[in-house]
């Protein structure tokens, strides 16, 4: 079962969304419903479901619906139609202080400006999810502290947020959301507002602490490289609707429509399709008149970027085997200069 | 839309009934209303008849508060005057030195330790009695009337600034009232504070909170709005309640506003309180007053200094400390940081320089 089910949500903004919804159901777009009613549709019929332990990146351009999105999954806003359920419970069905309760325990969020309290020290911001959760002071001093070891920011904990740089506070609101070891974290543009190098050290960052915590994540970016790096799976958005969910291969291979192109566009390929993508599958492949001598194995899930030297240095062929060694398929120089080819 | 309706029905309803009545009311009225509409002459002046009774209307309903909830102001009078009468009573006892000490004291903390604000207040508030010996006691006396007004102030000010933040309907409801605050003449409610409370200083410090709560109220709510949406989200999505987030996070992130308005309230109690000396609010006012009446000037002049300086001394108190809370929330400019290095290195050599002192009385022993 999936961790966190999106069905089928509306959100319309203005003053009567429930007089616009059914117009929206009969297919109008968000052009239209701005020029005819002043209401501005911020998703149309959006379903999604997110596995435990994956990273799930919605793109879209700005003003797509990112932002609403996200924030139905913690009801910071609440949707005109639609479920949202995490964990097997209806979101939507809790009352006041049971969705307090259900915030605390599950999910905690990163901000693109960052979101830190300006009048609170480092550890005083990182250690605000537990001082909600009334987590005895010295406790909570304790975890914070070790948070901000964990992102590298011993000797700041008495400092202010206005006095760090920006890498550094996004690293204080990464701690201060894992500080209360949430299953969910919510990650709104969380590196767009750091500079290219910075930004890339976070996203090594990110990678490192999901491959020993296994949380589930939800981030949003409109970068088209940072989702291919993080996503275990991307939603594209435009105008509100879901145009396209899929593995990032499947975004770079096989893109839904011309939006979605257009995003595919300038990308950098090699750096995207993994072996077991490209290759020919092994039942298709005939491998009698290649001298043995010239086919090395290599894992299935390895980049191409790592393979294509090799190929157009020695005209090998690659031999595309799983972790336990059976092969399942082959990668020539043709398979590459296919997969490389924009269409 | 029938609510709508309804609103638009209502106006004009509401403005017959008023003419009809005003009409019956009238003493000029024609002895027969279709003499109106054979006769026009009315049309040329403005007939007495269309006058609208609302000076009758207002004078049968005051005097029927008066007489009805008489009672309760007397209470509000006395409790009000007691308080005054024991702050100043309190402040007068105490010798001046010590007052100017504490106002010294209040001011180095408040600040953050600034010397130059803090000896610049001390020289104001000795200048007071400098001028002239018996403005001491009267700038006490204005200073307890200002006080208790402030008090009132902020204790109904900021609660209602907070709950005009949290809803557009009660902001709109209230913002008009506040308005009307700002620009009713203040002797349009300092004569009927008298009428109700008698002469003195209740009328005044009633007149003062009316005339300095709105700069609080708005800037209260002004504050807590402009606060970063993005870090309110953020105490949201971690499960805040309304009241955490509110003393939590609103109000702090709120306070240089806060204290912006105090200091504006303060301001302005002090104008109201130097005017509540035309109706018999004793305290510096009166002493303008007296100078003004007897044509002279110096008395006058001296006694105006004595205001501006008593001003001084309290916008320094209230500002210090919003610029302290402000100093936090700004990044360490490199200025700041050099001073801050200098003070180190300094401290540093000092030390040393004991030390090496130290150990050469240790030798000569
Ligand atoms: N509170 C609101 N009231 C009215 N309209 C809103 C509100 N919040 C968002 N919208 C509208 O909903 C649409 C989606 O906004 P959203 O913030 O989700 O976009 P986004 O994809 O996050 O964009 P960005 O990349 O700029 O953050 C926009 O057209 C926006 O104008
Ligand atoms: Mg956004």
């Amino acid at each position: 079962m999936s961790k966190i089910e999106i069905k089928n949500i509306y959100k319309i903004f203005g003053n009567y969304p429930d007089q616009i919804l059914p117009m929206v159901k009969e297919g109008a777009n968000k052009e239209l419903v701005m020029e005819e009613t002043g209401h501005t549709v911020g998703l149309d019929n959006v379903s999604i479901s997110i596995k435990e332990g994956e990273i799930f990146v919605c793109m879209g351009l700005s003003g797509s619906g990112k932002s609403t999105l996200i924030r139905h999954i913690n009801r910071l806003i609440d949707p005109t139609a639609g479920q949202v359920t995490v964990d097997g419970v209806d979101v939507l069905s809790l009352d006041d202080k049971e969705i307090l309760d259900f915030r605390k325990k599950t999910m905690s969020m990163v901000f693109q400006r960052f979101g830190l309290f300006p009048h609170k020290t480092i550890i005083e911001n990182v250690a605000y999810g537990l001082e909600i959760q009334k987590v005895p002071e010295d406790q909570r001093k304790e975890i914070a502290q070790g948070q901000i070891d964990s992102v590298g920011l011993q000797g700041f904990e008495h400092q202010y947020p206005a006095q760090l740089s920006g890498g550094m506070q996004q690293r204080v609101g990464l701690a201060r959301a894992l500080a209360t070891d949430p299953q969910i974290l919510l990650m709104d543009e969380a590196f767009s507002a750091l500079d290219p190098l910075i930004r890339s050290d976070m996203q090594k960052q990110l990678i490192e602490l999901q491959s020993k915590l296994k949380k589930t994540i939800v981030f949003i970016t409109h970068d088209l490289d940072e989702s291919l790096k993080l996503g275990d799976h991307i939603g594209i958005l435009n105008g509100g609707r879901l145009v396209q969910v899929g593995r990032p291969e499947d975004i770079i291979m096989n893109p839904a429509d011309d939006y979605v192109k257009a995003f595919v566009k300038d990308v950098n390929r090699t750096k995207v399709l993994r072996a077991q993508t490209i290759m020919t599958k092994k039942d298709q492949f005939d491998a009698t008149n290649i001298n043995p001598s010239t086919i090395y194995k290599i894992d299935e899930n390895t980049m191409i970027e790592e393979i294509i030297p090799k190929v157009l240095k020695e005209r090998c062929t690659m031999n595309v085997v799983d972790k336990s060694g059976n092969t399942k398929g082959y990668i020539t120089s043709d398979e590459l200069s296919e997969a490389l080819t924009k269409h | 839309m029938i609510k709508k309706l309804l609103t638009y029905l209502a106006i004009p309803v509401i403005f017959i009934w008023l003419l009809i009545t005003s009409f019956k009311a009238s003493r000029w009225k024609p002895d027969n209303a279709n003499e109106l509409l054979s006769d026009f002459s009315w049309l040329n002046d403005w007939p007495k008849w269309l006058d609208i009774p609302l000076m009758k209307w207002i004078n049968d309903w005051f005097k029927f508060f008066n007489e009805e909830y008489g009672i309760y102001f007397e209470i509000v009078n006395n409790f009000l005057l007691g308080a005054i009468l024991s702050l100043k009573k309190f402040l007068v006892f105490l010798p001046w030195p010590l007052v100017i000490a504490l106002v010294v004291a209040i001011v180095f903390f408040s600040s953050g330790r600034k010397v130059g604000t803090t000896v610049f207040v001390g020289i104001c508030t000795f200048f007071i009695g400098f001028l002239h010996p018996k403005f001491w006691d009267k700038a006490i006396e204005t200073t307890s009337i200002m006080l208790i007004g402030i008090l009132i102030c902020v204790f109904f000010g900021i609660p209602l600034g907070i709950i005009m933040s949290r809803s557009r309907k009660v902001r709109n409801a209230i913002l008009p009232v506040l308005d009307l605050m700002q620009t009713i003449p203040s002797f349009c409610y300092l004569i009927p504070g008298i009428m109700l409370f008698g002469l003195g200083a209740v009328p005044a410090i009633i007149a003062t909170v009316i005339y300095a709560i709105p700069p609080l109220v708005r800037l209260t709510d002004l504050g807590i709005r402009l606060v970063d949406i993005e870090v309110i989200e953020a105490a949201e999505a971690f499960g805040a309640s309304r009241r955490q987030k509110l003393l939590g996070v609103q109000l702090p992130l709120a306070l240089p506003n806060i204290m912006q308005g105090i200091n504006q309230c303060t301001m302005m109690a002090l104008a109201m309180v130097v005017i509540a000396s035309m109706i018999g609010t004793r305290g510096l006012g009166d002493e303008v007053l007296l100078g003004l009446q007897q044509l002279n000037v110096g008395k006058a002049t001296e006694a105006g200094l004595a205001i501006v300086l008593l001003a001084i001394v309290l916008d320094r108190i209230t500002q210090a400390y919003g610029e302290k809370i402000q100093d936090r929330n700004r990044p360490l400019d490199k200025f700041n940081e050099k001073a801050k290095m200098k003070k180190a290195a300094k401290k540093q050599v000092t030390k040393e320089s004991t030390k090496d002192g130290m150990e050469a009385e240790v030798k000569t022993n």
